[in-house]
């Protein structure tokens, strides 16, 4: 029964081997120029809240994660998806 | 024979008709304006997928157009052998839906870059490239925030002979100072292993006519005269 909602939230970033010119920028040009040296890198990406109907919380995350991967959501020649979580709204 | 050839039309197209006018008025060819949505490819000998936006180019730029039915029937004339070319946005729609290896990432600058550059050319097999020799250094414009190309197969593009463009100086030397995006091995454009498919960023329409070039050049009708004599042999 499809009757609960749950949120998940998930991640794409650039695999390790595919410069991130937006994270660099944050932490060299900003971050180690005011002061925050502790800082050894910055990474960026993009952030997807997908609400969905699902018959459990291990459902949710499987339908996710398998559109995710039939429609090239990301790009797996250049990024990596992490389902950061699933919670209900 | 009438050599037909579908320009294909996403919503955000830009250079959809400065295609279709170089075609039709410089190559002298017959080229349709089609709308994503209404291309059939038995219609057609070839096609382009044009510059511009996508879509908004939203989630990833030419991933949401890499789903239109149109790239469904152009699957079906990539297998069949006859010439399809991406220009910028065209050349990230064919990356996105696997037409050709590896993707474009965003600029290393970060910044929209527009100018004039030089080009190598690295395989004259090609459907776009047989009116080229190899090392000919052609000038031509680039205009795009996110022409950085990258893949994890390299050394097999090498291999099988699938980079044919580099970006280059004025002299013809591969410098980082040439590379204009931060591309892998400079490359500006790259083909499939039937050699019947081309991406690149740069924009050979813009380049097909002396009036438009700050040096009188025409280097961007090569690649239409040779897609021109690819579809004579091939049918021939």
């Amino acid at each position: 029964m499809d009757d609960q909602e749950f949120i998940v939230e998930v991640v794409l970033e650039n695999k390790k081997a595919a410069r991130d010119p937006v994270g660099t920028t944050i932490q060299k040009d900003l971050l180690a120029k005011k002061g925050y040296d502790d800082i050894s890198s910055v990474r960026s990406g993009q952030y997807l809240r997908i609400k969905l109907r699902a018959d459990s919380e291990q459902d949710a995350r499987e339908i996710v994660d398998k559109m995710c991967n039939e429609l090239r959501i990301f790009n797996p020649v250049t990024q990596n998806l992490t389902i950061l979580k699933v919670s209900k709204p | 024979m009438t050599i037909k050839i579908a320009v294909i039309q996403f919503p955000g197209a830009n250079c959809d008709l400065d295609t279709i006018h170089v075609l039709n008025n410089i190559i002298g060819i017959e080229a349709s304006l089609i709308w994503h949505n209404h291309f059939k490819e038995a219609e057609f000998d070839g096609c382009v997928l044009p510059g511009g936006f996508s879509f908004g180019d939203y989630l990833r730029s030419g991933i949401i157009a890499a789903h239109s039915p149109s790239i469904d029937e152009a699957r079906i004339m990539l297998k069949d052998g006859r010439p399809i070319i991406g220009i910028c946005n065209g050349f990230q729609i064919l990356t996105e839906a696997q037409f050709l290896p590896g993707a474009l990432l965003r600029n290393e600058s970060l910044k929209f870059v527009c100018k004039w550059v030089n080009i190598k050319v690295e395989n004259n097999a090609t459907a776009f490239t047989n009116k080229m020799r190899v090392g000919d250094n052609l000038a031509i414009p680039i205009a795009h925030g996110e022409g950085r190309y990258f893949t994890d197969k390299l050394k097999e593009l090498e291999e099988n002979n699938q980079i044919v463009f580099r970006y280059v100086n004025e002299s013809g030397e591969i410098t980082d100072e040439a590379n204009p995006n931060g591309s892998m091995d400079n490359i500006a454009g790259i083909c499939n292993l039937e050699r019947n498919c081309v991406g690149l960023m740069p924009h050979p329409e813009r380049a097909s006519e002396e009036i438009l070039s700050p040096k009188k050049t025409t280097h961007g009708r090569l690649f239409f005269d040779s897609m021109v004599e690819f579809i004579k042999r091939r049918t021939s």
